[in-house]
């Protein structure tokens, strides 16, 4: 990414050799992310980020939408904004012209299967699947597929969108038509290209982290009260989330924070309020070591014990 | 000592962070979301949210967000509205007080090992012979010991009000010499869920009003009002009265009938309070009696839940917190019935 932010910011759109230079780290970062996604070059439309490729998706197709109840936020808001409706994934809608369905649960790591879904169109927001599934086949089915950088170890504020051949999407940003006049604004070329070597750098050296995570499960199951919201096997490795009787997740993951243990119970959002959930969530990447998770089961059972002691 | 203060992304509690850390203190700062309604204007906003949060970062200590709306809604919002619809005057920022500042988050400061929790409220915890007083602040104009009146000795102990030794002027100016976004924030002024529409529009959602008549002491109508839920004693305006006449006040309201009168008719000479709270020993006798937030303090006694007042004094609206004082030092208060 460096060279793009240091001496050869040149902006992709231009014409000079500056400008082409950063247009061809552009599209060589396209054909990169295309091959990993299943997907031509031309279908991928780089995006700020998850929301905004979800954004577009929902709010670009024509007709009406619908969305799973399990969806995240940037998919649920923007169809209720469109008047869309919103279902139980054990009840899909008919008639209706997009279906959005996640392919890997932000909050709690469940997979879901696209295969069965009945519409003209569907969405799926992998943002969460992109590191732990092969993508291009568990999203096959899919018309439009949003992914975001940051979720495997690349630049915050950098996604994109796949829109297949064929699939009309008005844009959200209008201005010089970039990227086939789906999305329109300056390339932001060290992302993008920051983008692609986190793709590549998953690919050549997957994360592994089931059997930490199975001992993590393992360790903490022990806790009194203590299950998975998910069985293990339904849901990706990167991805635990617990229930955990008789403690306030509020509470819990300040005293977590205390001693050098980062977790969340649902999803972020902007005021950084989490509520009254007896839910955790632990997360594992590349970075996660044997260490980590040898701290992590010290201090979470003894923090759990910690809050019921005070409560009662 | 270990302490979360509560920074409600105002000036006080910024500085009260503030001087906590010159005092040594391990300090961590966290804001309670409260009210998730239509205000964000109030306290405990998102903006406010961000303000904490930003002077947290500038002073270098942590900071979380604390979620109580629930225990908000019950613990004040739903009062506040049955009280308007008895027909009482209710204080919510006092129940604030009660049931979220210092109990539900003095209750999460327990939980997570703190030694005390911290505000910027202006008042003063001091101890004087192994017991704790709660003092009226340094700055008597910006003097909050009345809404902190329920504060006990077990809570006292482990509750620390900076600001309260400064004068509102030396805090700003603190707040200015670090820099502090919110140095020259104004001071909040009005009930934090009540949005720009008022109090009226606020419970036109939650009450169903009542139409009442207006009649002086001899059972005339002279006026009336689109809601007796509205009406509070000692009130003047809104009543639909003929002018000229000497002012009149409200001195009763009963069914939905006001009754209004003149000055001396609204004087009384006693209040009875309820669900008295002490900050020590239960006391009796002679008492300085301050019966609204900013209200000057009249002489007066104490005795079984009476209070007489040395001269007749307005009447004490229902549900208003009468607050009795020795010199500075708060002893008790109650809800006047």
């Amino acid at each position: 990414m460096l060279p793009w932010l240091t001496g050869r910011f040149g902006n992709p759109s231009g014409g000079h050799a500056v400008a082409r230079a950063a247009r061809q780290a552009v599209e060589e970062a396209r054909d990169e992310l295309a091959a990993v996604l299943g997907c031509q070059p031309r279908e991928l439309v780089f995006t700020s980020g998850g929301t905004e490729s979800d954004n577009l998706a929902i709010a670009g197709v024509d007709g009406r939408v619908a969305c799973s109840a399990i969806e995240h936020h940037a998919v649920l808001e923007a169809v209720r904004h469109r008047g869309g409706q919103v279902f139980d994934l054990d009840a899909p809608p008919r008639d209706v012209d997009l279906v959005s369905v996640m392919l890997v649960n932000n909050e709690t790591g469940s997979i879901q299967s696209l295969d069965e879904i009945d519409a003209p169109l569907v969405h799926t927001d992998a943002v969460q699947a992109l590191p732990w599934l092969d993508v291009a086949r568990a999203a096959a089915r899919a018309d439009l597929i949003s992914v975001s950088a940051h979720k495997i170890g690349g630049p915050q504020g950098v996604g994109a969108l796949v829109v297949r051949e064929g699939v009309r999407i008005a844009p959200l940003l209008h201005g010089g038509g970039q990227e086939r006049e789906r999305r329109s604004g300056t390339h932001n070329v060290a992302g993008i290209v920051g983008f692609a070597a986190a793709v590549r750098a998953c690919k050549a050296n997957p994360p592994d982290v089931r059997a930490m995570r199975d001992r993590l499960a393992t360790g903490l199951l022990g806790i009194a009260g203590c299950r998975p919201t998910v069985h293990p096997d339904a849901a990706v490795p990167g991805i635990l989330q617990l229930h955990i009787d008789a403690i306030e997740s509020e509470a819990l993951l300040v005293l977590l924070d205390r001693e050098g243990v980062c977790a969340s119970a649902g999803a972020s959002c902007a005021s950084g309020a989490i509520g009254h959930s007896q839910v955790l969530r632990l997360s594992l990447g590349w970075t996660t070591t044997d260490a980590d998770i040898d701290h992590a089961l010290d201090v979470i059972p003894r923090a759990v014990a910690q809050l019921r002691r005070v409560a009662a | 000592m270990n302490v979360l203060v509560a920074m409600s992304g105002g000036v006080d509690s910024s500085v009260a962070a503030a001087l906590l850390l010159d005092a040594g203190h391990d300090v961590t700062g966290c804001t309670m979301r409260l009210w998730g309604g239509e205000s964000d204007t109030g306290c405990c906003s998102v903006a406010d949210v961000d303000d904490a949060r930003r002077v947290a970062q500038q002073l270098g200590i942590p900071h979380y967000v604390f979620d109580f709306g629930d225990e908000f809604h019950t613990g004040v919002v739903e009062p506040y509205v049955a009280a308007h619809a008895a027909g009482r005057t209710p204080n919510p920022c006092i129940e604030c007080n009660r049931t979220v500042k210092f109990d539900r988050l003095l209750r999460r400061a327990d939980a997570l090992g703190f030694d005390a929790v911290a505000t910027g409220h202006h008042a003063r915890v001091v101890q004087e012979d192994g017991r704790w007083r709660l003092r009226r602040a340094v700055d008597a104009a910006k003097d909050q010991s009345y809404v902190l009146h329920m504060l006990d000795q077990s809570t006292l102990a482990r509750t620390l009000l900076p600001v309260g030794f400064l004068t509102k002027t030396v805090v700003r100016a603190r707040a200015g010499g670090l820099g502090l976004r919110t140095a020259t924030k104004p001071d909040s002024q009005d009930v934090c869920f009540i949005t720009k529409g008022g109090r009226e529009r606020f419970l036109s959602t939650r009450v169903s009003f009542t139409p009442g008549r207006v009649v002086d002491g001899g059972g005339r109508e002279v006026g009336a009002v689109e809601a007796v839920e509205l009406v509070t004693i000692g009130q003047r305006k809104g009543l639909g009265l003929a002018g000229g006449a000497d002012p009149r006040y409200v001195v009763a309201v009963e069914g939905d009938t006001v009754v209004v009168g003149s000055l001396d008719e609204l004087r009384v000479d006693e209040v009875r309070l309820a669900a008295i709270t002490w900050v020590d020993a239960p006391i009796s006798g002679e008492v300085l009696v301050q019966c609204s937030a900013h209200g000057v303090p009249v002489a007066g006694t104490i005795e079984d839940g009476v209070v007489r007042f040395a001269r007749p004094t307005r009447k004490v609206a229902p549900g208003q917190s009468v607050v009795l004082y020795r010199g500075d030092d708060v002893r008790g208060g109650g809800i006047a019935r």
